[in-house]
């Protein structure tokens, strides 16, 4: 037991004392942002790696989140943090309209649905006055008080985000082992056994689906904190949903830290070659990213971190080979 | 007045001739071998780029353009089955998506890199000029985009449905282990419906290109238009997308012109999402 716990343990410190260890605020800021990632890209993993629906417009949810706190400040003068509930009540309706029907369909389907209702949704708020059109919406310029969440330093956020991602991690353990969790592996096997053994297939996707959209709005909001305003493009455009699907994808999708692995390689990558190449950087940083999840899908679609569990698995099948062939051959 | 609507369905319909070309090629795909091309809207940018350089290059019109679109974008097609999806087909849907969802990043944003992000245009007068036709004025551009587009479009559905290889490949659709048993190789066929879908979607690009703008994101566009007008048609059905292609080419400039240029996309994007609720196999579709 000891020793199980002390792995995580060691990792867990180094999470806690990564800001302090690494203090320039272009590292804190880089943490921030791969814990931030990390939520949203978790929260993905819900639907995408465990109910195996994969949406490639999450970034609707996104925005429901990051446009509800922004809208607090700037149409009632409330923190921010006040739209978080309306940005979820926002994003689980909007799931269970796309969800309801195309996860009965297959799941083809589904993305489909995701990425039109993501254009749709941004195309609308563009051209929407009250949702700031083109502009967007800004919170607080200067704090008013800390209830506003705005600071300077990254290093605050960096706490908070990293609070939001254990509670994110841990409902999505919780699910995994629930009656619900039970269901989804029995559907992502063989969606048509589960239902002859009277498991309730589109019911209980829909549910992971409304779920992963209601933590994914509370990484919008996040965001949008840490940033002070959102706009069509950063809170709803193509290349974030892209961001979000490949981190959880490039790490593993359908287990626990893989969504978290996939963002603290790739945030800092997309930082570094931004701070590298400037503008002409942006586009090079999504030609890698295409050529990435290609590769993934390619020849290692379960992700980096499956293929680590694998390796390490069959290490510790050879070590026991060798030492039981060992013990066989001692006098 | 009733001329100028006239005029906005004649064009609609001209458009949404080159949609059902283009979604054609996405249809064939799915409704074969059950794979959703992410990456079909930028095989369209791919053929708009392609009848852009060979007129910058030769400075040749869509008569060398859009052969030369087809012809590439064929070898395209081949070389994506071959590479990915003859490798993603057997594995899980995540790998599916992924894998095409991927390309189209890739293709995009490699063109991004290399043009900009500027939007090109063709010279308004490459083909003809404006015609004018009892009364109703079309660009000669769109008039021959529209007829080219239908007529492979009709071409595609003969070749799948009266000659021995649309058979062979409706075979493999069917069944492939039967289909080889009786000594239809389906790696070759599924290559040669990638080649063929790949190849009308570049005509269609090079087609397009001579009246609409060129921009790397064209693509995402394009390809929400061509899943709209194949869940609309119903999955694997050419005519399903012609009938489909042309609706939404006319709902779309019906809707430009009454409520306004920029409420188009989102009209038939709303008619999207509403489908899949009411009516998911598609208007021809069997229930």
């Amino acid at each position: 037991m000891m020793r199980r716990l002390l792995w995580p343990s060691v990792a867990l410190t180094l999470v806690v004392a990564y800001p302090l260890l690494f203090a320039t605020p272009f590292q804190q800021r880089i943490g921030a942002l791969v814990l931030l990632y990390a939520i949203a890209a978790s929260a993905w993993n819900i639907i995408g790696g465990y109910a195996g629906q994969v949406s490639v417009g999450h970034v609707v949810f996104f925005g429901c989140g990051a446009y509800a706190a922004m809208g607090a400040y700037t149409h009632f003068g409330l923190p921010p943090l006040v739209g978080i509930p309306l940005g979820i009540v926002v994003a689980v309706a909007i799931a269970a309209i796309i969800g309801t029907p195309t996860l009965r369909l297959s799941g083809h389907y589904f993305s489909m649905a995701t990425i039109a209702v993501a254009e749709l949704v941004r195309l609308v708020v563009t051209n929407t006055e009250y949702l700031g059109a083109a502009v967007g919406l800004s919170g607080p310029t200067v704090p008013r008080n800390i209830f506003d969440l705005s600071f300077i330093s990254a290093l605050p956020y960096y706490y908070l985000f990293l609070v939001i991602l254990l509670i994110t991690l841990a409902i999505t353990w919780w699910m995994t082992n629930s009656r619900m969790g039970f269901y989804l592996r029995a559907i992502k096997d063989s969606e048509r056994a589960a239902r002859s053994l009277g498991a309730p297939a589109a019911r209980t996707k829909l549910y992971a689906f409304m779920l992963s959209a209601g933590l994914t709005s509370v990484a919008g909001a996040l965001y949008a904190m840490m940033f002070g305003f959102v706009d069509p493009e950063s809170g709803l455009g193509i290349l974030i949903s892209v961001k979000i699907l490949i981190m959880a994808a490039l790490g593993g999708a359908g287990l626990l830290f893989g969504p978290l692995v996939g963002a603290a390689i790739l945030v800092p990558l997309e930082e570094l070659s931004n701070s590298w190449l400037g503008g002409k950087g942006a586009g090079l940083t999504f030609v890698v990213y295409g050529a990435i999840i290609l590769l993934i899908a390619r020849f290692q679609p379960a992700g980096l971190l499956a293929l680590a569990l694998r390796i390490r698995e069959q290490r510790r099948k050879a070590s026991e080979v060798s030492a039981s062939v060992g013990a066989s051959h001692a006098p | 007045m009733s001329f100028v609507i006239l005029q906005v369905i004649v064009g609609g319909l001209l458009l949404g001739a080159v949609y059902a070309l283009f979604s054609s090629g996405l249809t064939l795909v799915w409704g074969m071998m059950n794979v959703v091309n992410f990456a079909h809207g930028d095989f369209v940018m791919l053929g708009m780029y392609v009848a852009y350089l060979v007129y910058t290059l030769l400075g040749a019109g869509p008569l060398i353009g859009a052969p030369m679109a087809m012809l590439v974008l064929a070898t395209v097609g081949i070389i994506v089955y071959f590479g990915l999806i003859r490798a993603v087909m057997k594995g899980p849907m995540l790998a599916q998506i992924l894998g095409t969802f991927g390309l189209a990043l890739l293709l995009r944003y490699s063109v991004f890199w290399w043009f900009g992000a500027n939007f090109l245009t063709l010279p308004e007068n490459l083909v003809g000029g404006t015609l004018d036709l009892g009364g109703i004025r079309i660009q000669a551009s769109r008039l021959l985009a529209g007829i080219v587009a239908l007529a492979v479009t009709f071409g595609l559905h003969l070749l799948l449905t009266r000659t021995s290889l649309g058979s062979k490949m409706l075979a493999v659709a069917e069944d492939s282990t039967a289909a080889q048993l009786m000594g239809i190789r389906p790696d070759t066929m599924q290559a040669i419906a990638w080649a063929i879908a790949a190849g009308a979607t570049g005509l269609a690009g090079a087609l397009i290109a001579t009246f609409f703008y060129i921009v790397p994101t064209v693509g995402e566009t394009l390809a929400i238009v061509a899943f709209v007008t194949v869940s609309l048609g119903g999955f694997g059905s050419v005519p399903g997308a012609l009938v489909a292609g042309l609706l939404i080419g006319v709902i779309e400039s019906l809707s430009g012109y009454l409520i306004g240029a920029v409420y188009k996309d989102i009209v038939v994007y709303a008619l999207f999402v509403s489908f899949l609720w009411f009516r998911p196999q598609g208007l021809m579709g069997k229930s």
